[in-house]
């Protein structure tokens, strides 16, 4: 993992990084010595701390797509929702978007930001049972710009994993930026010796999406990282004044998931009051509880719910 | 001592500073414009094609080019029906594959189209050093760079290599991509690009069968934000199947339904656009 120390220059490597100690960058760098001598290499040993910080949590789940602006962070803090409804569970909800944090605002959590860059690891609640934690938290504002080289996002992953006091958890669910870099290697890795139930990965209808999530499940299959479904998002639209169903015109998920032999978890239609919601903070199932998106929302966690429960008794069962 | 205090900080700051890539402009390349936004999804690919494309349009004596920055999920070869290798010339450059009358070029190119880049920042900003500098543009009036979502590696690698004429940012109407805009934009001003306005994209759905017009991403958003910053609405793109259906199809509307509302839209943000261009410069 590269790690950034607080004095090197601007373009340094990361401290496991091969070329530690030996780019341009690393000149008159007070760690030069230390990290061409190789000792900056051996594996992190935050893995280990990790994974025993993991043992508390009893499922994890990543929500993943490839595309930008497909949902991911609206299906995380709904799925949230729903499996905290059962006020007997204990769920979490970890934010790795560190550019675009979305999770403060749709989960009604704006505005908790402590003054000044705040160091406090303590999730935030939503409810007794629903704890939150995202970068936005520790802006001190909502619409400060987090700019920020790989490194230094790793490092920020790292500490949400491993120092950030999540007690026991039924459900830890992780929402993460487009794409397959620094954030996605880091959380896989990091999480590498917990066990990760599996991936969600959501799209919409369009070849334009599907194309970067196919390179999504290609990255998942890499880290071997299992797939528990996709989530098909804004699948058509209901016109509010005439009723006419406009459903999307091309094979989408479906063909894509029978392609690749993945379960389609599911298709959630546009509906705008989805967006209003997540605006707003307001979950969108107890706003709108009887819209055909809800329905859809519901049936998705259900079977996100059954593959848990089921890989659990399988992983007992084999000893 | 505070004048101590002062060199030493000083000191430091250069220190800091070196290993810092100098900002050299593209050969060939008049003005460069991003096309970002900071949230996902908004449809800057979409705008970026249909900019340059509407650049052409208005103006068919200008030369227009799109670089694709988006290393993990480009988008340009599939919107302008491009694909295969890239020729390298004499001089090891890369040759930009052309469709529409515009030479573009785009990681998509360069690898297997269901591959996935996993790589870690510090990879991607050699690959975009790549992209940037061993192309061969030839002439070009306006450079459009179609950037990836985030305030990250990328759009730092770009913004300290290349001097860069203005920033268009795209955002759809709600609240959420609107957050993600508003840093995207600050994060140009933190490294002194100028910001040209925002495209208001998926502004408003118009029923097919009884014209009832849906706002599913709110309404207006993006006009407050505008207001915020100071900056002026460059257009407003509506909702419509045909783009989208256009789009998965490789044929951007302003050349495939030019008479349509919506290349008409895209052909104003040009407009706009260089309109701003010609304001800042003057």
């Amino acid at each position: 993992m590269a790690d950034i120390p607080s004095d090197a220059p601007q373009h340094c490597p990361g401290t496991a990084s091969e070329q530690a100690g030996k780019t341009s960058a690393c000149q008159g760098c007070p760690n030069q010595n230390l990290c061409s001598s190789g000792a900056t290499k051996a594996p992190d040993p935050a893995i280990e701390e990790i994974a025993e910080k993991m043992l508390t949590v009893k499922h994890k789940i990543l929500v993943l797509s490839g595309k930008g602006g497909v949902g991911k962070s609206t299906f995380s803090a709904h799925l949230a929702h729903a499996l905290a409804s059962d006020a007997t569970k204990e769920v979490a909800l970890l934010d790795v978007d560190i550019c675009g944090p979305s999770i403060p605002r749709i989960m009604g959590l704006e505005g908790e930001q402590v003054a000044g860059l705040s160091l406090c690891l303590s999730p935030r609640y939503v409810e007794d049972n629903l704890a939150v934690m995202s970068i936005g938290f520790l802006l001190s504002s909502p619409d400060d710009a987090v700019i920020w080289r790989g490194p230094k996002k790793n490092g920020m992953i790292k500490q949400f994993l491993r120092d950030v006091d999540w007690g026991e958890l039924d459900y830890l669910i992780v929402d993460t930026p487009p794409g397959t870099s620094d954030e996605h290697l880091s959380i896989v890795q990091y999480l590498s010796s917990a066990r990760i139930d599996g991936a969600v990965i959501i799209t919409t209808p369009q070849e334009v999406s599907l194309q970067d999530v196919r390179k999504e499940i290609r990255f998942c299959q890499k880290v071997q990282l299992p797939i528990i479904g996709v989530v098909e998002n804004m699948s058509g639209f209901v016109c509010p004044k005439c009723k006419v169903n406009l459903p999307p015109t091309t094979g989408g998920a479906e063909r894509m998931c029978e392609e690749m032999n993945l379960t389609l978890l599911g298709r959630v239609p546009l509906d705008p009051r989805i967006g209003k919601s997540c605006d707003e903070g307001k979950s969108f199932l107890s706003e709108v509880p009887d819209s055909p998106a809800a329905a859809a929302y519901h049936s998705i966690v259900q079977s996100i719910q059954a593959y848990c429960l089921s890989h659990v008794t399988r992983e007992e069962s084999a000893g | 001592p505070f004048h101590l205090i002062l060199s030493l900080q000083e000191r430091q700051k250069q220190h800091m500073a070196r290993g810092l890539p100098k900002q050299k402009p593209i050969a060939g390349v008049k003005q460069v414009i991003v096309v970002a936004s900071g949230k996902g999804g908004v449809g800057k690919s979409t705008t970026a094609v249909n900019l340059a494309l509407g650049l052409t349009a208005n103006d068919p004596s200008k030369t227009v080019g799109i670089l694709d920055a988006d290393v993990y999920g480009p988008s340009i070869p599939k919107l302008m029906s491009l694909k295969g290798n890239p020729e390298l010339t004499d001089n090891n450059l890369m040759r930009p594959l052309m469709n529409f009358g515009i030479p573009c070029m785009s990681m998509g190119f360069l690898v297997e189209d269901v591959a996935p880049i996993v790589w870690r920042g510090l990879m991607v900003m050699s690959a975009i050093e790549k992209l940037l500098r061993q192309v061969d543009w030839g002439l070009l009036d306006y450079l459009v760079i179609d950037m990836p979502p985030g305030t990250g590696d990328v759009q730092l690698s770009i913004t300290q290599n290349v001097p860069i004429a203005g920033a268009v940012i795209v955002s759809t109407p709600q609240d959420i991509a609107l957050l993600d805009a508003r840093r995207g934009a600050e994060m140009f001003r933190k490294v002194n690009v100028p910001v040209l306005g925002i495209v208001q994209n998926m502004s408003v759905f118009q029923c097919p069968k009884c014209n009832h017009q849906t706002h599913i991403f709110g309404a207006d958003g993006a006009r407050a934000l505008a207001d915020t910053l100071g900056v002026q609405v460059l257009g407003d793109i509506p909702l419509h199947l045909s783009i989208r259906e256009m789009s998965d199809r490789g044929q951007p509307v302003v050349v495939s339904s030019p008479d349509s509302p919506e290349a008409e839209a895209y052909r104003k943000v040009a407009t706009a656009v260089v309109q701003r261009l010609e304001e800042l410069s003057g």
